[in-house]
């Protein structure tokens, strides 16, 4: 497991994204970005769809990227990372680059740019099996312009294009399932971490760029704006995020499933929708169903993730004494 | 002005020709430039061209990295990637495919990023309809990119090899569209001269940009974001890399003629100078049209043809000293700009503002429809006679 002192070491390396950007205060896309690129050992090359973390950090004759940095458009992040790795293929094999140093390439996106607009070029290029890690910051809207529902905003949520209101208990259908369309490319590395968990999100970084073929990492990160939340909880959301089981983090190795993180106490799910303003309506009594609603799918798909990892512990390196889980990266 | 080769040339040219449809001339030139990525989605009546060239990669005599994307929309996407990598990149599309690719194509341009991309033109839905007309290029023509329509199979080979140095100049670095007329020219066979591979390579030289993205010394922020206090500068500095194109092209153009013996320019005069009457065209109907003035001139009549290679930028001063002597110009458009006139009579009739001809526009061709020498005889006629000097008419059409 990496040490905050060995992330923060390579941070002092080379500070790879800099400070002077203008993300909101609380949140949580930088956690993302710096834990990502800290944890990784070679030099890298992002590319970046458009959304919070482009604008934010990209506004001309300014940048926070002290890495090379591409940014095309919305939809397309991870087309045009096929073309800068195809490039670098070709510019290798022609003996233009140096086939012994090797480039990590990384792409960020947000879950508009992920789940919804930029889904086909994503499932392109997982199938073609180019060489990259995708990392979608799913802060579960549209935030960029304003706080719109997204196949990633969760039931019940408000947003402002399924706000609540006398006839409505917000957003009317259930989130997408991105990290299992992922898997299902048959990707040698997926994983679901969160901004609350850096050394979890560490460490799968690691393993990901490790495997041969693309790899895709889906991080829930907070908007305080959009979850209206105190920007200085934006970490505590996300843990709980993670202990209510909303958000399970696991990984599939080469197709083999497993929990990385298990909950000390499973906390109601109640106690984290109480802490975002986008759940305040779910809260009075005529929506109570949905609460209910809302807590049993958490635990029915709480239930068939413990059995996947049951089924598939076996081909992962034993638990030691006294754990409940691992983290140290070893399949059997 | 151009003359036809005499009977002695023409049987030399045939001698050392290849029977190749304008497709295969195209991937032709792409095997001999060899470009590192080649990111591409099939489209009718582009296909054969991406099916050649995986051919040629398939045997090795390329050897492109190919990215068979999942969409248009990916394959410009890839190759901006690609270009501003610090690769040498080609696409190929047509009809829905570019009007997919539209959002990056201005994104590339405003990118200043040199790929070249060939064009098989083909309507735009809907109705659907895989037949020929401009209408696809036209959806790029405020894109910022070089474009260009060839007449045949021949232009299409040439203009796709000289595309490469005129877009990585660097005081152009734009992409280019090389158009060549869906089925008329795509998949018709005609006898091409092909260049050694090496001579092409040697003229096509090495990529070279000045910020490629995998230069990890010198870290590049690229694709940023601008707000109104820069914005406008930018889109003003496309505009100085199109005002670069002309004097770049010449001398593309001339290398091109020092190696080969074709000598292009961006509009070609055929028996022009003494012309009364005269038709502006692009692409391959310009062959139809030197039948047809070849056969008037034989009965004594003034007419005389204008085709136009280069779209954009448009060579304005050019057709103005071509046509400012002419009496009568008719425009003929493969595509509409619906509401207004045809895109290209606009640019004559700009180019040609306060000088002496009166001007006719008409709309032919659209969705493959067949241009007959009769019709073209008739536009001629129609030249000669006041009330037919209406602004606006169709050939072939049924009202």
């Amino acid at each position: 497991m990496p040490t905050i002192k060995q992330l923060a070491a390579n941070e002092a390396k080379e500070k790879r994204f800099r400070g002077g950007h203008s993300l909101c205060s609380g949140c949580g896309i930088p956690i993302v970005v710096r834990t990502v690129l800290n944890s990784i050992e070679t030099p890298v090359v992002v590319v970046n769809a458009t959304g919070c973390l482009e604008v934010a950090t990209t506004r001309f004759p300014n940048t926070a990227w002290n890495v090379p940095w591409l940014h095309v458009a919305f939809e397309n992040a991870a087309a045009a990372a096929s073309g800068v790795e195809s490039a670098y293929r070709a510019l290798v094999k022609r003996g233009k680059l140096p086939a012994d140093e090797p480039v990590t390439f990384v792409v960020f996106g947000g879950d508009g740019g992920t789940y919804d607009i930029g889904l086909q070029s994503l499932s392109g290029a997982l199938e073609r099996g180019h060489q990259f890690l995708y990392v979608c910051y799913d802060n579960e809207a549209y935030m960029n312009t304003g706080i719109q529902r997204s196949s990633a905003t969760p039931f019940g949520a408000s947003t402002t294009t399924s706000p609540e209101g006398k006839i409505s208990f917000g957003k009317a259908q259930q989130r997408k399932d991105l990290t299992a369309i992922a898997e299902a490319h048959h990707v040698n590395y997926v994983g679901q971490s969160a901004i609350s968990h850096w050394h979890d999100l560490s460490d799968k970084v690691k393993r990901a760029v490790e495997v041969d073929g693309p790899a895709f990492i889906n991080v829930l990160s907070t908007c305080q704006l959009g979850w209206r939340h105190e920007p200085r909880e934006a970490v505590k959301v996300a843990q709980l995020a993670v202990d209510t089981l909303f958000w399970p983090l696991y990984e599939v190795v080469k197709g083999r499933f497993r929990l990385t993180h298990i909950p000390e106490e499973i906390v109601p799910i109640e106690t984290w929708l109480r802490m975002q303003g986008r759940f305040k309506h779910l809260f009075k009594e005529e929506n109570a169903g949905a609460l209910e609603v809302i807590q049993q799918q958490i635990f029915d798909e709480w239930e068939r993730l413990k059995e996947r990892d049951r089924n598939d512990r076996a081909h992962f390196a034993p638990l030691q004494k006294d754990q409940t889980f691992t983290t140290e990266f070893e399949m059997v | 002005m151009k003359t036809k080769p005499t009977e002695a040339e023409r049987i030399e040219m045939l001698r050392r020709a290849k029977l190749l449809t304008g497709a295969e001339g195209a991937a032709h030139a792409m095997r001999q430039i060899n470009p590192d990525v080649f990111p591409v989605y099939p489209i009718t009546p582009q296909t054969p061209i991406i099916q050649t060239f995986s051919k040629f990669v398939a045997d090795g005599e390329a050897s492109t990295e190919i990215i068979n994307v999942e969409s248009e929309h990916s394959a410009m996407s890839a190759a901006i990637g690609a270009a501003t990598a610090g690769g040498r990149t080609m696409t190929a599309t047509a009809s829905q495919g570019l009007a997919l690719m539209i959002e990056n194509i201005y994104i590339a341009a405003s990118m200043r990023l040199p790929i070249v991309l060939a064009i098989g033109n083909r309507a735009l839905s809907g109705p659907i309809n895989i037949h020929c007309d401009h209408s696809d290029s036209m959806l790029a023509r405020d894109s910022g990119v070089i474009q260009f329509f060839v007449e045949n199979a021949q232009e299409a080979y040439d203009f796709m090899i000289m595309s490469v140095p005129l877009a990585e100049n660097h005081d152009v670095l734009l992409p280019v569209l090389v158009g060549q007329d869906g089925f008329t020219i795509t998949h018709t066979a005609e006898p091409i001269l092909l260049e050694e591979d090496e001579d092409v390579q040697n003229f096509v030289g090495e990529y070279e940009i000045p910020y490629p993205l995998l230069n990890l010394q010198k870290p590049t922020t690229q694709g940023p974001f601008d707000m109104p206090d820069y914005y406008f500068e930018h889109k003003r500095q496309q505009q100085a890399a199109m005002d670069a194109v002309p004097d770049a092209f010449d001398t593309v153009a001339n290398h091109y003629a020092a190696l080969t013996g074709r000598r292009y320019d961006a509009i070609e005069e055929y028996r022009l100078e003494d012309a009364e009457r005269a038709i502006v065209v692009m692409g391959s109907s310009a062959g139809t049209m030197k039948e047809v003035v070849d056969d008037l001139r034989e009965q004594g009549e003034a007419v005389g043809l204008l085709k136009v290679r280069m779209f954009r930028p448009f060579p304005t001063k050019k057709v103005r000293e071509a046509l400012g002597h002419v009496q009568k110009v008719a425009v003929l458009d493969r595509a509409m700009s619906f509401g207004s006139k045809g895109p290209l009579y606009m640019e004559v009739a700009e180019a040609l503002f306060g000088a002496g001809p009166s001007m006719q526009n008409y709309v032919f061709g659209l969705g493959g429809r067949d241009l007959f020498p009769a019709d073209i005889r008739q536009v001629f006629e129609n030249l000669k006679n006041p009330e037919e000097m209406r602004e606006m008419q169709y050939i072939g059409i049924r009202e």
